[in-house]
């Protein structure tokens, strides 16, 4: 994925301009900057759910505006700060993605799930739980396996362990790392304002300063 | 029409002594709608008079042209009012539910009166006049409450429909619900008032008919043509204002464009 020179514009007023670098299969990126920097920003544009009005996205040698959003969404996944969830079991909402058209060719695959369950000390218990008992970090990570579950490339993580007490944030961590173990090609790029974690789950770092440079 | 009693202004005049029960209780009980109720009184009279006035000139001049642009400014009325009580705005809003209200309310009148009642001419006045205006009235209350539901739900539901986005589904699928939700609601008081018709309620056509001299059993057939085109009629408008809305709202990218929404104070 390569990203030259983007820059997003919010009621007139540039968030930032000149963006570049590069992400290559295996990378772990961490976004650092003070809040108001447009961390979040960038990450939905990176997932195409906000628009760039300069420069250009690129990914697997072809720009975003020409790509089918849902299946570059598809594997490039954007996971939200807030989980959203929908009423209902854990279960059904890992489910309920392989309705859309996009994932219907394949099929829900409960031991995986398991798998990834079991290296949490977690139960099959927790599929039948409903999500609206769930504390939020326990929604956060069934947001996180729901996403996981579809195998991306690439995972957008928007600062996913913001809110969460510190067994759930390790617990979140392992979950991503065994994700990316099982390929190597997996790249992820997240967001943080924990030095230590970041010290921990990334390689390089991206800062983003947040006054817009003069020259820009 | 044998025993038609006509209503001079004396008359009028009388009823209109009615509302000092409502202000006079208004200002006994101190709940300060005195004034409102005098205004609103007001407008009623002046507003009631003048489109008699200008319906029985139309009537008169029975010219098609008249009756067509009778016909557009009815609908920009109701289309503007409908957009009025909603609590938020999109940049063609207006414009989407004008033409919604205009396209389906004139294609059932267009079906009734042509179709199935077969008047002559195709623009009589005396038919088309309140049948549309009855079509108009049921298609403002509905696309307003689909309207007014889908851009709320569309702020409150944002998170979890971005979240199926991000998952890879297509605006469509991601907007389904809340679509589905939005025309439900535009679809209820038109199915709840044909629940109780004639139990609950006498309808305004048919009481109206009957006050000029129709047989009940005739009035009753002419209520329930006009059911089934009302019903008909502010399906097609709520859904053609949910799709112009959704096709402002959504990006052909599949991204939800709540920027394009403004919310505006009461």
């Amino acid at each position: 994925m390569s990203v030259s020179k983007i820059g997003r514009q919010f009621q007139g007023r540039w968030i930032w301009q000149n963006i570049s670098f590069e992400l290559f299969p295996g990378d772990r990126l961490a976004i650092v900057g003070s809040s108001g920097a447009g961390k979040s920003l960038l990450l939905r544009v990176l997932a195409g759910l906000d628009s760039i009005q300069s420069g250009q996205i690129i990914f697997q040698n072809c720009p975003l505006s020409t790509l089918d959003m849902p299946q570059f969404r598809a594997q490039v996944m954007y996971l939200h700060q807030q989980p959203a969830l929908f009423e209902g079991s854990v279960e059904s909402n890992l489910q309920q993605v392989y309705k859309l058209a996009i994932h219907r060719d394949r099929t829900y695959d409960r031991a995986k799930i398991l798998a990834y369950l079991s290296s949490l000390d977690r139960s099959a218990d927790f599929l039948e739980r409903s999500v609206e008992h769930l504390s939020g970090g326990e929604k956060q990570i069934v947001a996180c396996l729901r996403s996981l579950q579809l195998s991306p490339q690439v995972l957008l993580l928007d600062e996913p362990t913001a809110s969460l007490d510190k067994t759930t944030t390790e617990q979140l961590e392992i979950l991503i790392a065994q994700w990316q173990r099982t390929d190597a090609l997996k790249a992820y790029i997240w967001i943080s304002h924990d030095p230590e974690q970041i010290e921990r789950v990334t390689d390089c770092q991206l800062a983003l300063s947040g006054s817009p440079l003069p020259h820009a | 029409m044998n025993n038609y009693i006509p209503i001079d202004n004396w008359q009028l005049a009388l009823a209109a002594a009615l509302i000092l029960i409502n202000i006079a209780l208004s200002l006994g009980l101190r709940l300060g709608l005195a004034r409102k109720l005098g205004i609103a009184a007001l407008r009623m009279v002046v507003q009631l008079l003048l489109v008699g006035y200008v319906l029985g000139w139309i009537f008169a001049l029975d010219n098609p042209l008249w009756v067509l642009l009778l016909v557009f400014m009815m609908s920009a009325i109701a289309g503007n009012a409908s957009v009025n009580r909603t609590r938020r705005r999109f940049p063609s809003i207006y414009w989407n539910s004008f033409v919604s209200i205009l396209a389906a309310s004139g294609f059932v009148t267009g079906l009734l009166v042509e179709g199935i009642i077969h008047i002559h001419p195709w623009y009589d006045p005396q038919y088309v006049i309140p049948l549309l205006g009855m079509v108009l009235g049921n298609a403002l209350t509905g696309t307003s409450l689909a309207l007014d539901r889908l851009m709320e739900d569309l702020v409150s539901r944002r998170s979890q429909i971005e979240s199926l986005l991000a998952l890879g589904a297509t605006r469509w699928e991601a907007a389904n619900e809340t679509l589905k939700e939005a025309l439900r609601t535009g679809m209820i008081p038109t199915i709840n008032s044909m629940m109780v018709l004639g139990l609950v309620s006498l309808p305004g056509m048919m009481t109206g008919q009957m006050l000029a001299g129709v047989n009940p059993t005739n009035a009753v057939r002419y209520q329930i043509i006009i059911y089934f085109t009302l019903a008909a009629g502010t399906a097609l408008a709520c859904i053609s204002v949910i799709l112009l809305a959704f096709q402002v709202l959504f990006s052909p990218e599949h991204q939800l464009r709540l920027e394009r929404l403004r919310k505006i104070d009461a």
